[in-house]
This record gives C-alpha cells, structure tokens and sequence, in this order.
C-alpha cells in the first residue's frame, strides 16, 4: 500500500476541511474494508485519508415511521439494532462474515455503491433519505450506477432513514468467496405499495417495477423474468444465469416477508 | 508517523507509515507473532484480533486507527503454562492440524461467546465461522473445541 497523509478529525466541518485541503487525492475511510483493500491492490492510491469515524456519526434511532441509522453504524450493530425491519437487520446479519461486520459501515456501503453491495437495494425498496453534511437525497436519486451516487466531492453521509414497512424480507444468492450479492433483491411492502430492489445482477441496484405493479395488482409474479440484456455476465454468472437467479430470490423474499 | 497503541494491555509507542497495516504492527514491530497472515485479503481470519473485545481482521485495519482502543491478541489470552480455557479446548479436542489458522479460530471462538454467550450450539458455531478458513481438519474438531471452550467459560466465570 503506498503511503498517505492520516487525518483523523472530529467534527464534521474538520473532515470536509481536511479533504478539501489536500494536495492530491483525498478519500474517506469508514471501516476501510472496501477502501483498505483497494489500496492494497492500488486500485486506489489516495494522498490523504480522512477517518470519520471520531465524528459521532453512529447510532440507530426511531423517529416517526423512519428508522435512522447514522452512517458510521457497524454492521453488526445494524443486525442487532434494526429489529423493527427485521428485513434490515437480517441482510446486514448477512454482509460480509462476523469479523467484517464488527469494522464495516452503512454510510460507507451506501456510499460506495458497490453494484453487488446488500445496502443499496434495502435503501432503495424502503424508500430511504440519505442525509449528507450539505443536504439529503431519496434513494431513488441517489444511486446513478457502478460506484456513482450524487455525492458531491467531498460530501459526508450524516445518516440514513429507512421508511418502516409493513413487511420487508432480503434474499440474496452469495458469492462464496466474497460474499457479496451474485444477486440480492429486496421486497417491501409500504402502506403506499411494493417497492422491490435488485442488487448485484446489473451495473447498479435497480428497482424492479414489473414486479412491484404485479403485487400491487395482487397478481402472481412467478412468470415475471428480467430481460438478462443489460444484467452483470462475468466468470461467476452469465446475464442469463443471473436473470434466473432475480426470480428465484423473489421467490425466497417474498416467502420469508415479515 | 508516531501512533501509542495499547495491546494485551500494554501501552506501546510505534514509529510507522500511516498505510502501516495493524497486523504489521503487531507482527514485524512488536514480536507478536501469534496473529498470522494467511491471505491479506481478509478472507482467512488468520490475523483475527480482538479490538475492544469485538474480533476484527488485522489485516485490514490501519495500525492508527486502533489508537485508543484495547487491541488483545493471542498472546494477551492465556500464556504456555496457563492456556484460556478456549486455548485449551482447542488443544482437548484436537482443534487443529498445522496449527495456522489457530489463533484466528480461538478469536473467532471469543467473538462468539461475546456475542451469543457461552452456550453454544455446533450449527451456530459452524455457521459464525465463516470468516475462518482451515485447511486441514475439515473444522469438525474446531467446532467442538469452541463450543467446549465456551462452556469452559462459563464454568470458570462460575
């Protein structure tokens, strides 16, 4: 890992202070266990790196019919701390293995934008707000694809507020290795109607609308197949393989809802 | 940079590159050798050490952003004339072959009983160690020897 200039502030105003004075490339480090390894491989090779984690940024709390999370929460605290969405709670019981879960963060997930990351697809199907330094963000404006959100440079996740449905369930197939959603999809029900999100299958999460019309209609969705055109092909899964498997997490979400 | 980190609960001063990664620290600066490297991708768990009693993977931990926190090892466990009663399980029920990815198990066993107590069943155990590999036993015997550990636990905090 090539070396870098350390910041460690804590405040908020000090962070945003410490990236935008840097000569070079600045990133923030949440749990670093997207970031670290990136570096290691050099895929990244940030100047300066600006710890977020002495902010004060963590904590989960309901308020009204949303949940936030503050954005620097852990993992493993979202598995255990999110039992009103025992949706939540259990797709982050699943990220990564214990050890990641006790380093990884929300804020960092959601704001790395992962195309097989398990957060974007909850914060798409519970129609979450992103809160920022500067602002908020729906979800649905704020994923724009492989690893862009609308994030300006330099702008930090404060905390995210997931809208309680009525019933929500997460099922994703693993990449063994890595974890990560070969393909996850994520089923709400909301008082207003169905919201259901697809992680790892295409170049970003998406919301799939077929299906949400079809349970809003109260019709079956088994005939309902993605078009595999625009899905992920790789040496773990072709398009075609992934497009089946979209059906058959569908299947899994929408038995275990609760 | 200069970083003060606290391991096994003693305070040491390092001198190190802020990319210097927690497990370097450990390993090449403070002769504590018993957390490996087995991959460096954070897949294996061999580097597995306990920040403020929660199991993290050292590997992908900067050495500063364990400043101000507990680091335990396995060396600040139990020692060769008194092994932790996780440590000695691992030994009763032949919870290893190579012995590599021991220290990384006998972490992964402490983050289990901190998080689910000392009552553990195989499936749980089998299940919260994905974040271990093992190549040699086939983790028959590591799984006995954590939820062995764990009730040994319990009987010692009785």
């Amino acid at each position: 890992m090539r070396d870098f200039a350390l910041h460690r502030p804590a405040s908020v105003s000090a962070a945003t202070a410490a990236f935008a004075g840097t000569d070079g490339e600045a990133a923030y480090l949440a749990g670093g266990h997207t970031l670290i390894p990136a570096m290691k491989s050099r895929l990244r090779m940030p100047d300066a790196l600006v710890d977020l984690t002495g902010l004060g940024l963590s904590g989960i709390s309901k308020e009204g019919d949303r949940l936030w999370i503050g954005a620097t929460t852990l993992h493993a605290d979202v598995a255990t701390g999110a039992s009103v969405i025992p949706g939540l709670a259990c797709l982050a019981a699943g990220i990564g293995d214990a050890q990641v879960r006790n380093r990884g963060t929300i804020g960092g997930s959601i704001a790395n934008n992962d195309p097989a990351a398990d957060y974007p697809a909850a914060a798409l199907a519970l129609d979450a707000v992103i809160e920022t330094d500067r602002g908020s963000f729906a979800a649905d404006d704020f994923f724009q694809g492989m690893f862009t959100t609308a994030l300006a440079e330099s702008e930090i996740i404060t905390r995210v507020g997931f809208a309680i449905p009525q019933q929500s369930s997460y099922a994703k197939f693993r990449h063994p290795a890595s974890r990560y959603a070969m393909v996850g999809v994520y089923v709400a029900r909301h008082a207003g109607g169905w919201r259901v999100a697809v992680t790892g299958a295409g170049t970003g999460v998406f919301r799939w609308t077929d299906v949400e019309a079809a349970l809003n209609a109260g019709s079956d969705t088994a005939g309902l197949v993605l078009a595999a055109d625009d899905l992920n092909s790789d040496i773990h899964a072709s398009a075609e393989y992934r497009a089946h498997l979209c059906g058959v997490m569908l299947k899994q979400a929408l038995a275990t809802l609760a | 940079m200069q970083m003060t980190l606290t391991i096994n609960g003693q305070d040491h001063s390092v001198e190190a590159p802020a990319a210097t990664l927690l497990v370097e620290v450990l390993r090449d600066q403070l002769g504590l050798t018993g957390t490996h490297i087995g991959c460096d991708t954070s897949q294996c768990g061999a580097c597995n050490v306990l920040i403020d009693g929660a199991a993290v993977k050292a590997c992908t931990v900067l050495a500063a952003q364990a400043q101000g926190a507990q680091v335990t090892t396995i060396e600040g466990l139990g020692s060769t004339d008194a092994l932790h009663p996780m440590q000695q399980a691992f030994r009763e029920a032949h919870g290893l072959q190579c012995g590599f990815c021991t220290p990384g198990m006998v972490m992964a066993g402490m983050e289990m009983v901190r998080k689910h107590g000392t009552k553990l069943t195989p499936e749980l155990v089998t299940h919260e160690l994905e974040g271990n590999l093992c190549r040699c036993t086939g983790y028959i015997n590591i799984v006995k020897a954590i939820v062995a550990g764990a009730a040994a636990m319990e009987a010692q905090n009785a």
